[in-house]
């Protein structure tokens, strides 16, 4: 069963005028189709205003769409009755991570969510400890977020999501606010939970080399997907990604250079490591030549 | 300077004090700073010395911490101790002008300057030990018998503790914008009074927007943290009397029956 499905998905921002009249409609998404496996690790990449933001806010019923129908886990999110359980379903991690934080202390933050669904106490207790466990937070348990780094705000926001017990996680653009330490941080601890918990992870990021690790990458343009497939066959399609003004990862762009530059290079290098291994025999070829 | 408000800046550490309810600690600042206008002799100041003294002291909050928030009232305390002690009348002691120092104005002011400090200090004591989220709960709680009159007490409750929450935040942020502005050649510090407001308005308005952008920002993240109001929400650390509460409030009236008979005997 797919954990996420959007049939014909259509959403319109519409502006008023004062007097109520709409003044301009801008179609942020544009007949989506999409469907996603529980337990995968799924990226959606996208340049500025594509839409993969409000992709992000249709999952959990942040936003409704204006045509078309989101199942999450069969159930349709525009279904009043049902949107506590569709939240509970698929949690969600925003980019500032100051302006989600709601406790004044960490593990009363990550209480939030639990005590808005009336978990019991004692149950609470037992998934705040999980949850900052499971995200490398609990020696920071009593700390007030103000003093934590950006990175560790973000993980305090992600475990406040995992004491509801969602399967699914949505986040969007986690890190663009953070340092590449912070970055390295949450990224570490999302992989974590897709391995070892088995949740559903929608990482809507515009840093491709936090893509690499994906089950799957979508590119979003123009509310539309265009681009759906492995990490190592989108990011080998380098031109097409460019016209989507979209970079690929620091050592895919320079494979891709030096293959225009007529450097004999296999397709689809995504890593440094493996830009490296590829290049030595090359270089050890040429020495052999002098 | 803005940083040295210390109302909502919950200093962490494990005393008697920190583990009281909130609503006893709500309760007793409150007996306190009645005390305090109900004193009117040096016996008085000095119990209610003793008692905040020992209130620090079991608190376990260093002492720097407390004196923090008396600087952001050092002016008003300034005034409050000027007017009394030079413009009460009584037998004078000591003048220059229309300016005196009399007995009577001495005495006023040393009580009226104790009286103000001790009110900061007391009640900063409380914020420092309890988290802005228990002062809420206290609040909600004590308060609960109002929502039979259709007050939204849950509702206020969370409004106070997210502004709490976010007031370092805005703080930073106005230093922020403070400096961005001054990069570029904004003056805040000379000119009269009404052009010292007039140079705010360009920290104001960013401000402003700033707190609105964040206010939708979090109003969403709570909606997708399931939060729907008061109804139906269980409670992490929901409030219990302790047995050391029912102590804290013995030595609450213990302390305001001396206050009481110290005023009545002297």
């Amino acid at each position: 069963m797919n954990i996420i499905k959007a049939v014909n998905l259509v959403f319109d921002y519409i502006r008023r005028d004062e007097d109520d009249k709409v003044e301009e409609v801008s179609r942020a998404l544009d007949h989506l189709n999409l469907e996603i496996e529980e337990g995968s690790f799924v990226a959606v990449l996208g340049h500025n205003g594509s839409g993969k933001s409000t992709l992000a806010k249709q999952i959990n019923g942040i936003l409704l769409p204006t045509e078309g129908t989101v199942w999450i886990s069969e159930m349709d999110t525009a279904d009043e009755n049902l949107l506590w359980e569709v939240r509970k379903t698929a949690g969600m991690v925003f980019q500032n991570p100051d302006n989600q934080i709601i406790g004044n202390v960490v593990e009363e933050d990550v209480a939030f969510g639990p005590e808005n669904i009336g978990v019991p106490t004692p149950e609470i207790w037992r998934r705040v400890d999980e949850s900052l466990r499971a995200t490398g937070m609990a020696m920071y348990r009593k700390r007030s977020p103000n003093r934590l780094s950006g990175g560790q705000k973000q993980r305090v926001a992600i475990a406040g999501v995992l004491a509801m017990k969602p399967r699914c996680i949505v986040l969007d653009e986690p890190t663009a606010m953070l340092d590449p330490n912070g970055r390295r941080e949450v990224i570490r601890t999302i992989r974590e939970l897709n391995r070892a918990e088995n949740i559903t992870i929608l990482l809507i990021t515009h840093y491709m080399e936090e893509a690499i690790d994906a089950d799957r990458v979508i590119v979003v343009d123009g509310g539309k997907i265009v681009m759906d497939d492995v990490p190592r066959q989108i990011f080998s399609r380098v031109e097409e990604l460019k016209r989507y003004s979209l970079d690929v990862p620091q050592a895919t762009e320079l494979a891709w250079e030096l293959r225009q530059g007529g450097v004999d290079l296999p397709d689809g290098i995504l890593r440094r490591e493996e830009l490296v291994e590829a290049l030595l025999p090359l270089l050890k070829g040429r020495k052999g030549c002098q | 300077m803005i940083r040295d408000i210390t109302i909502g800046q919950y200093y962490p550490a494990d005393s008697p004090i920190h583990r009281l309810d909130p609503r006893t600690k709500l309760f007793g600042t409150l007996v306190y700073i009645v005390s305090l206008f109900f004193a009117d002799n040096l016996w008085c100041y000095g119990a209610a010395t003793l008692f905040l003294a020992a209130a620090v002291r079991i608190s376990r909050v260093p002492f720097r911490f407390i004196v923090r928030g008396l600087k952001a009232v050092v002016f008003l305390l300034l005034i409050s101790v000027s007017f009394n002690l030079f413009l009460t009348d009584g037998r004078v002691l000591w003048q220059a002008g229309f300016l005196k120092i009399t007995d009577a104005g001495l005495r006023l002011a040393l009580f009226m300057g104790l009286r103000l400090a001790y009110l900061v200090i007391g009640s900063s004591i409380m914020t420092l030990t309890t988290t802005p989220n228990q002062l809420a709960d206290g609040l909600e709680k004590s308060l609960g018998f109002l929502n039979r009159a259709r007050v939204p007490v849950h509702e206020i409750s969370m409004m106070m503790s997210i502004a709490l929450r976010f007031i370092p935040i805005l703080v930073e942020e106005t230093d922020k914008i403070m400096k961005a502005q001054m990069a570029r050649g904004a003056d805040f510090e000379s000119g009269n009074v009404i052009r010292r407001a007039k140079s705010m308005i360009p920290i104001l308005v960013p401000l402003f927007v700033s707190a609105f952008r964040r206010a939708t920002d979090l109003a969403m993240a709570m909606e997708a943290r399931c939060y729907r109001g008061g109804e139906g929400r269980t409670k992490m650390k929901p409030l219990q009397y302790e047995r050391r509460d029912g102590f804290a409030y013995a030595v609450l009236l213990a302390y305001l029956a001396a206050v009481i008979a110290l005023r009545l005997i002297w």
